[in-house]
């Protein structure tokens, strides 16, 4: 590839036998002080010229160090231990760095997963992608400049011109990604890496931004290496599909194959986890009772035949509402230049009610002001105007002695289980710690009932001692769920509780969720982007977009025949919902 | 941006009364009469002392005194030395001394410490960097005055290649040694700060993107690396020009240099009032606006802090 000229030659007559990518018997490791700890063992994996792959898996399955190998850019003390990485014939495993930086963008290109952290917050966009476009000698000078309007524009940022000299933190999280898309594909590369492309993003731009990925490569030519832990957005994605599990390919095969009639039990698992093709995978397993046997994934039955009994159970013990909101808004002021300040409606006049034991969903997308209610409704934030009762009291300005009831009665669980746990606080002491901050019992009574916690989160005594940094993802969010539950509370407000999650474990949490709900009669507000997981646990869902409720009706109206035209397209956006499965 | 530079400025003018008004109160509060302090053994005749006391204001009330002095401040009267010098001509005498070392050191911390420490960050764990480390941790830990007088041991007096003291006037060249000294702990912090911030650098998400771009080893590590590995240390760097500007005294002392430190001292032993006043209303001038130059470095290094303004 370093003399272009002569390789179209032989390549006309041989596109046919020589894969684009071929890894045969991958093995990568990480060096530590106990020795190599290895994430890939030995996989094999072949991608053709025009193609779309996807490899699919949870976090720690070596799907993401696979890629990295790939483009030679292993994290730390990562090192290839054994096998190799065909790229158009030559060996990667074997390049020096020199021969990879001359790969790198030019050849391969490499979409990351985190938009937020992956522009450099000094430089402007312009300079980021002429960067790019220059390295790859594409273009110099004032042409390298019309060129990076032209890659922008391309990615989908239609005033590309205006917007060359601004910073990455003038660009909301799906312009970066397009900015990301631009820089991967900028010098037309024969293949590209989406590394987890969209996973930090909301579901319709998530769409937007895939659909935009797929037109460019398909014109383009380009294959696709995509990296996922969305078996439904993989499917949707991509022709072939890789599935990992601890460094090891299960199984692998044209995509819609796999999910109809997946071989590998994790596979299966998978399939029945994948909260995006919930909808469809209830109506498949309700007709076919007599095979439930064969699935067992969650012990008895399936978990959303479980989730959705609970869920019928409740709706009719159901009676008056526990949280009432009546037309609240709220008016933050932003300070702009100078003495100015602009007026930011977050919340508009919004009304609502939570009936005791039920589970009402709260859905939209980013800056929908959703988590904006979530504070309102826990006293953290002021009303602009508007009441909310508890139990048929009005909270407006309670405070003191009753203000401490409210919160023993309303406990939260937010989103990010790795930044709302103090990591200098063992996890006893963390889930005592509401039970210390309004001084309820004596030291044994709350070690007890530290004890008693723990096993309602399903985690083992010993974890009372272990520190929030020894914890997965998942046992941390069981942390903050037992917390939340210290002090008996009656209603759980749920904000992105499990958006963090991987789909295995979200299903966990799910579950666990419904289960102490109907053990405790609990009463949630559950905040999230994700209308998949709503279907699972909601009986009441309000879908918010900018401020307002634009439909509040039951879980299955607004699946089933939702009229209104956001919500379609929230449901639409589900990946893979346009994915027939079954027969 | 010049918005936000305006509102600094204005915060300088109660820091300024602030400082002043502090130090005159304690220079006024030191027990002790200056006066007689200046005859030592012999008291001259009372009604000498009336005189002096009335000429430098000492009869007057403090607040007056201050009053007096502030006023006098704003029409360029910096007032004068017991000595009868005026204050003005001691500060224009010093200052530029110190100036010199100061920006000397500051030079060379800067220039040795980034270079150093980015080599350091760039082979983390590997030989330079542990003794970069070692040779940091000894150099923040030695005493200033024990490297001044190692220094002057053997480049001034076995090997000869520098005088062991300053002359008067203080020219570049004989500065050279007593800046190094002076920049010494400084440059021993830069070269600890700039490593962990290039190593952290190294790690981060937009460092492998701009990689994966097929951006050069060389490229990334200048453009992408060290750009954004510099914010803090440029921060520090600020704060540092204060401190070297005032806190020469030791390096000051060892090489005998006439700068800002020694005056201080001697003007402080002595009593004398508006000599100690003026040059710490100088100096904390300096360091007010040396914390302004940072905060403005800081926004054109960093978009984020440019635009949140």
């Amino acid at each position: 590839m370093t003399n272009p000229e002569t390789v179209p030659v032989t390549s006309q007559s041989s596109t046919e036998e020589i894969p684009l990518l071929k890894i045969r018997g991958l093995e990568v490791g990480f060096e530590t002080q106990r020795g190599v700890v290895p994430a890939v063992r030995g996989i094999d994996l072949t991608l053709y010229q025009g193609q779309s792959l996807a490899i699919v898996g949870e976090s720690g399955s070596g799907k993401s160090t696979t890629a990295q190998a790939v483009i030679g850019l292993l994290p730390g003390t990562g090192k290839v231990l054994g096998g190799s990485i065909e790229f158009e014939g030559n060996d990667l495993t074997k390049f020096s760095d020199a021969q990879f930086a001359e790969v790198r963008g030019s050849q391969i290109g490499y979409v990351p997963q985190d938009p937020m952290s992956n522009l450099n917050p000094v430089w402007s966009i312009g300079f980021q992608v002429e960067e790019a476009i220059k390295a790859n000698g594409i273009a110099q000078g004032k042409e390298a400049r019309q060129r990076t309007i032209e890659v922008l524009n391309e990615a989908g940022l239609s005033d590309a011109s205006e917007r060359l000299k601004q910073f990455p933190h003038q660009f909301s999280g799906g312009m970066r990604q397009r900015v990301l898309i631009g820089i991967g594909l900028s010098a037309r590369p024969k293949l590209l890496i989406a590394d987890e492309p969209t996973s930090a993003l909301d579901v319709t731009v998530q769409r937007q931004i895939l659909d935009h990925l797929q037109t460019l490569t398909r014109d383009y030519g380009t294959s696709v290496l995509f990296i996922t832990h969305d078996l439904g957005l993989a499917a949707e994605r991509a022709e072939q599909l890789v599935v990992m599990y601890k460094g090891k390919v299960v199984e692998s095969g044209p995509s819609r194959t796999i999910l109809e009639d997946p071989q590998h039990p994790y596979t299966q698992r998978l399939v029945a986890a994948a909260p995006s093709l919930a909808s469809r995978r209830i109506q498949s397993i309700k007709s076919h009772k007599s095979s439930d046997n064969d699935i067992h994934i969650f012990g008895q039955g399936s978990l959303d035949d479980a989730l959705i009994a609970r869920a019928a159970s409740r709706e009719s013990g159901a009676s008056k509402d526990l949280i009432t909101v009546n037309n609240i808004t709220k008016v933050y002021e932003i300070r702009k230049q100078g003495f100015r300040k602009d007026k930011l409606l977050a919340v508009n006049d919004i009304s609502f009610g939570v009936k005791k034991g039920t589970t009402t969903a709260l859905v939209g997308e980013s800056g929908s002001g959703k988590s904006t209610v979530a504070k309102l409704i826990l006293q953290l934030e002021s009303l602009t105007s508007g009441t909310i009762e508890f139990d048929g009291v009005d909270l407006a300005g309670i405070k003191g002695e009753e203000l401490l009831k409210f919160r023993r009665r309303v406990q939260p669980v937010f989103q990010d289980p790795y930044g709302s746990l103090d990591p200098q606080y063992s996890v006893g002491n963390t889930i005592a710690e509401p039970l210390l901050a309004h001084r309820l019992g004596t030291a044994k009574e709350r070690f007890n009932r530290v004890s008693e916690l723990l096993d309602q989160v399903s985690l083992p005594q010993a974890t009372r001692h272990r520190y929030p940094g020894e914890l997965s993802g998942g046992q941390r969010q069981r942390v903050a769920i037992a917390r939340a539950l210290a002090l008996k509370p009656e209603v759980l407000i749920l904000d992105e509780a499990v958006s963090a999650l991987d789909v295995l474990v979200q299903g966990q949490v799910l579950n666990l969720l419904t289960e102490l709900q109907s053990e405790l009669d609990l009463t949630y507000l559950f905040i999230t982007h994700d209308l998949a997981v709503v279907r699972l646990v909601a009986d009441n869902v309000c879908v918010m977009q900018g401020g307002r409720i634009v439909e509040a009706a039951t879980t299955d109206e607004v699946f089933e025949n939702s009229s209104n035209p956001y919500t379609r397209e929230l449901l639409d956006a589900i990946p893979g919902a346009n994915i027939k499965l079954g027969s | 941006m010049l918005w936000y530079a305006g509102k600094r400025f204005l915060q300088m003018i109660p820091v300024f009364f602030g400082a002043t008004f502090l130090i005159y109160f304690m220079v006024f509060a030191v027990p002790g009469d200056p006066i007689a302090a200046l005859y030592g053994d012999r008291p001259p005749a009372p009604g000498v002392i009336e005189l002096l006391r009335a000429e430098y204001n000492l009869d007057k009330p403090f607040i007056v005194q201050y009053l007096l002095y502030i006023g006098g401040l704003f029409q360029g009267d910096f007032g004068t030395t017991f000595s009868g010098r005026p204050v003005a001509d001691v500060m224009a005498q010093a200052f530029p001394i110190t100036a010199r070392l100061a920006m000397l050191a500051l030079a060379i911390e800067a220039f040795f410490g980034i270079i150093v420490g980015l080599i350091a960050g760039l082979r983390k764990g590997k030989l330079f960097d542990a003794s970069a480390l070692v040779i940091s941790l000894l150099l923040i830990s030695v005493p200033t005055f024990v490297v001044g007088f190692v220094l002057q041991l053997v480049f001034g007096i076995q090997l000869g290649w520098a005088r062991t003291t300053v002359s008067g006037d203080a020219p570049w060249n004989e500065l050279i040694m007593p800046a190094i000294v002076l920049a010494s702990v400084s440059f021993a912090y830069i070269v600890r700060l700039t490593r962990a911030s290039v190593a952290d650098n190294l790690g981060a998400d937009f460092v492998r993107t701009a990689t994966a771009k097929g951006l050069s080893r060389r490229r990334v590590v200048t453009v992408h690396v060290l750009r954004n590995s510099l914010v803090p240390v440029v921060t520090y760097l600020g704060v540092d020009i204060g401190s070297l500007m005032v806190g020469a005294i030791v390096t000051e002392g060892i090489f005998n240099i006439n700068g800002v430190g020694g005056t201080v001292y001697r003007a402080i032993t002595l009593g004398e009032g508006p000599t100690v006043v003026s040059f710490v209303a100088v100096m904390v001038i300096i360091f007010v606006l040396a914390n302004l130059l940072v905060d403005l470095l800081y926004a054109a290094l960093d978009p984020r802090i440019r635009y949140a303004k």
